[in-house]
Parts: structure tokens; sequence; C-alpha cells
């Protein structure tokens, strides 16, 4: 699959909470050979400090060739990125990496947490043209309503069944996204779709494996190219031996492909 | 008078090349990775990953942590492997119109000159880049490229299984660079290449822990370019072979102070993962100071600076 490195002017930015941000940008290539759980690789401004381009998975792509991405500000160069303003032109790279595989075989559950909730607005556009809005459930977690308002606004705009879970109790039920599997009942096969934080990936990863459901996940890593050059994205195999890397093999695995430790 | 089109042309030994301008060995995977992105026909030469005999699986993450303007690495020299390497990587290259030159690694002489060995068999492979300064592995590695006669011994054993030039590329981590790139020389090398990264750490205030699960790790970028710099006015000093400028080159500007400094080449690192197009640009960007300057060739770059 061919990458492109293009110049992509930002059309919006959208300020969801005090540090999370969602950004709109016109990249024609890169949203026409786009799949959910790929990525883009983004410089966060012209300078060489910060020095290496920042990963995000994309969170939507819409028409007029525009991609969007959600990022939440942790250090300086999500930063830099936040203080960016609609007409700059963003130096962005991608698509890039594996993404998710979905069929109609399947009842889907969409289980994000947090920022790592960005990319399955995507893929839940994707599923839905191809599958009964019945099929799909996304549960979602954070540690605040502030933080997920927005989302599930998004998500039930396209017609989908949206659960929540927050740590402080302020947005649907008190606790972690992973409360919201438990009382799912067992029998028909499932298919799990999660991206979050890696120890909510490990929680999801059990409770699929309790309820004998496939589950894929997408890994974020620290990655200097993101082109599969650098190797500085591995993740340890489940046989404990060796390494696949995060940007090629990945960014989305088959949870049992990868070491859970 | 402006000249219209300077020769871009060096010479690397017996290797001629089309333009002095060179990807770094483990910044630009094994050159497929960037077909979508860079014209890899128009590269002075392609330096692939560091090839050992057999497969190794690399250091544990976390490998990489950015630091001002550089960022360090721990790999481990993660790579195929010499016969995964000539059945899956060597076809594409065979369809690349520029000289591939190969780094090779071993933990011992005899790995060494096994590999000079075999791919000397392989016609594609234009000449030989000797790893023996990788900061981030336990044996090998910087071990021969910190001692001169380790050094030598390494270099006369590939010099004698490899018909084509050898390269050979040199750590920063040593007293006297001048001293190591004599012993090579002397050992029958063709060119020099340095400086490899340069030992560095970097720890996590929040977790009270080294950043990389290796605890040490090569830095790298635009940070050591002075050092580095540095480091080839020095081995100019030492050798008569050419000499091929490594170290935070991310501009034309920097290519050519490599050059002005006694360099015959660069090679672009780093920044293949940041801005891939910076080779093409920086070869583009040369031929115009050239023209700009009224330089007939990039042969009148070469020690510039030097010159009383």
């Amino acid at each position: 699959m061919p990458a492109y490195q293009q110049r992509a002017e930002i059309v919006r930015t959208e300020k969801l909470t005090g540090d999370i941000f969602r950004f709109t940008v016109k990249a024609p290539d890169i949203a026409a050979d786009s799949r959910p759980g790929q990525f883009v690789m983004v410089r966060t401004g012209e300078g060489m400090d910060p020095l290496l381009r920042r990963p995000f998975s994309i969170h939507q792509v819409a028409e007029g060739g525009v991609v969007q991405i959600l990022f939440k500000v942790i250090g300086k160069g999500t930063q830099a990125l936040a203080n960016l303003q609609a007409g700059y032109c963003l130096d962005i790279l991608g698509p890039l990496g594996r993404g998710f595989a979905y069929n109609t075989q399947h009842r889907h559950y969409l289980v994000g947490g947090g920022i790592g909730i960005a990319p399955l607005l995507f893929l839940a556009r994707q599923m839905l043209k191809k599958n009964e809005p019945s099929a799909i459930k996304v549960l979602l977690g954070a540690r605040t309503g502030e933080e997920l308002s927005a989302l599930v606004v998004d998500f039930a705009s396209i017609g989908l069944d949206v659960e929540s879970a927050t740590e402080d109790g302020s947005l649907g039920k008190q606790g972690l996204v992973t409360d919201l599997m438990t009382p799912v009942k067992n029998g028909n096969p499932a298919m799990v779709y999660a991206c979050g934080p890696y120890p909510m990936l490990r929680a999801v990863v059990g409770a699929s494996r309790e309820k004998n459901w496939a589950c894929q996940v997408s890994l974020e890593t620290i990655m200097a190219c993101g082109l599969g050059s650098c190797l500085g994205c591995a993740v340890l195999r489940a046989d404990m031996n060796g390494y696949v890397h995060a940007c090629k093999d990945g960014p989305v695995f088959d949870a049992d492909d990868v070491a859970w430790l | 008078m402006a000249v219209e089109q300077p020769d871009m042309k060096i010479s690397i030994g017996s290797l001629l090349l089309k333009n002095p301008v060179m990807t770094a060995s483990g910044t630009f995977g094994y050159g497929e990775e960037y077909a979508s992105l860079v014209n890899l026909h128009r590269l002075g030469a392609i330096i692939v990953k560091g090839i050992s005999l057999l497969p190794r699986q690399g250091n544990p993450p976390p490998r990489i942590a950015e630091t001002a303007c550089g960022m360090l690495n721990s790999i481990g020299l993660e790579n195929v492997g010499l016969e995964r390497f000539l059945s899956e990587k060597l076809p594409f290259l065979q369809g690349i119109n520029t000289p591939l030159i190969v780094n090779i690694l071993g933990d011992r002489l005899e790995d060494y000159q096994q590999l000079a060995a075999r791919l000397n068999e392989e016609e594609k492979v234009a000449a030989l880049e000797v790893n023996i300064s990788c900061p981030n592995v336990k044996q090998g590695g910087v071990a021969f490229g910190t001692d001169p006669d380790m050094a030598y011994a390494v270099t006369k054993g590939v010099r004698r299984h490899f018909r084509r030039p050898v390269i050979v590329k040199l750590s920063p981590n040593v007293t006297d660079i001048k001293e190591i790139a004599a012993a090579v020389e002397e050992a029958g090398a063709d060119a020099v290449s340095l400086i490899n990264t340069v030992l560095g750490m970097a720890i996590d205030i929040g977790s009270c822990r080294p950043k990389l699960a290796n605890i040490f790790g090569g830095l790298s970028g635009p940070a050591i370019k002075p050092i580095a710099l540095r480091m080839v006015w020095q081995a100019a000093d030492s050798v008569s072979i050419p000499i091929i400028g490594i170290g935070g080159i991310t501009t034309p500007e920097d290519a050519i102070e490599f050059m002005l400094a006694g360099a015959s080449a660069v090679q672009v690192g780093t920044t293949n993962f940041i801005n891939p197009k910076a080779s093409e640009e920086i070869i583009g960007g040369i031929g115009t100071y050239l023209a700009e300057n009224s330089m007939a060739s990039i042969r009148d770059l070469i020690g510039r600076a030097r010159r009383a």
C-alpha cells in the first residue's frame, strides 16, 4: 500500500475539553486510501524540537478529502500541535499500518478508552455500510464525563447504541469500560475491537477470552518513522520469542498474537 | 558566472556514485519501505539495515526516546539475517538503479568474514559498510570499534573476502578517532564513514526509571551534528582515503558543511524518519549551491574549509 507525504491544510480545529482536540485537515490522497485502524504520522511544527513526527490513528474520513485526528495534550509534541491554527499546512504522512479486519458474520463490540476511542468512530461508520446498527454495540470509558460526552454524541448520531462508563461516575455507569462487558450474555460469537491504554486493553482481552469472543486491539507505542524502518515500535510476540512492530504488523493486532504482561 | 550543470559524481574507491548523498544504515530499512515516498533511483547509494549471519531479535522496548533536537535508540541490531536478506530483500533492490551498500555486523571476526565472502558473490552489492560501532549490543559491535587493533583485524578480514569497496563505520565513543581511522586505512579500507550514534541516556522523572529498557542508547539527529563535524575534520587529518560524513544531516547546508570539513560524501540518517524526502532535497540543494557559487564539480567542496 502506498503512503503519501502531504502538506495538509488544517480546515477546522475543535477543542472538545481542556486538553482534547479534534483537527480536520484536507488530505485527499490519504483520505481516499485510509481504512479504519490505520494511522498518520504528523509533524507538529517546522522546527527540530520536538524532532519526531507523532502517530495518530485516523479518527474519521469525510467527503471533500478530509481526515480527522483526535488527540490529547500529553507532552510537548501534542502541545505544539494544539497551538496550531486553521489555515496552517500540516506535514502529514499516511495512511500507515494495518487496520481492523471486519465482516458481517459477527456481532461487533467497539470498546474504547479515553483518547483510544479515536479510531472507533471511523470503524463504526465503515461498518454501518455493511451491517445493521443493531449488530454494533459501542462501549466507551474515560476518567470523566467531560472527556466522553462529545464522542458519545458522535456515535449516537450515526444511529448506534452507546454505553458509557466513567471513573468519576459523571456519565453513564461508574467504573471501567470492562464493567460494561461483564453483564453481556455469553453465547453467540462476537468480535471485539478495542483501543485504549494498555491496562484497559489487557482487561478487555481477558474479558473477551472469558466469553470466547475474538478480539482485535489497536496498540499505541513510541515510534519514530511509522514505516517499518526504525524498528523502534517493537511489541513482544505472544510466544515471547521476538517482536512484531506496531507500525507495519499493527497497530491493530489479533489479541492472541501479542504478549499480555 | 553560474555553472549550469555541476558535476555531482564522486568516487568511493572503485565505486562511482552519481551524487554524494546516501541513506544511512538503520534509517532506511531495506529501501522498499520508502519506495512510495522517495525516488530511490535518484539517491547516491542506499545503505541497508545492518545484516548479521543469523537473524537478531533486538532489544526489549522501549527502544526509542526523543531528546532535544535528537533521539536515543537501542534497537539492538534487530535484522532478518543474511539468508532472508538475500531471498526476501535483495530482489527488490536488484531493480533499483542505485548502488547498494550492505552494512554488516557480527560478534566474532569470522562472522564478518563469512558475511563478506557470501555478499561478494552478489554483484548488486556494490560495497560493504562494516559496522564496528553499534553501542547497543554487548558483544561485538562497538568492542571492535574502540580498539585500533581489533578494528584493524576486522577490516583486514573483510578486505580479504570482498573484492569491491569496503567502508568501515566508526564510533564517536572513542578517545582518539584519528588512531582508529588510521588503523582501518592501514588494514585496507577504501573509506571510513562517521559518526555512528553517541552513547547517551534519558530518565523518566515520573516513573524514576531510564526511558530505554536497555538504559543506554545511541543519540542521533541534529543534536549531534557539531560533534560529527569535528570528528570528520579530525579523521581528515589522519587518513587519505575518502571520508563519508554522518551525523544530524537534515538540510543541504548541513551536507555542504561536512564536505567542506573533508567528507567526500554524506549519509542522511535520522532525518529519513521525519522527512523521507530529505535526501532528494539535499541532492537538489547541493547542486544549487555549486551552481550559485560557480563550482563546476562537487569535488571542489571537499576539504575546502581546511585550506589556509
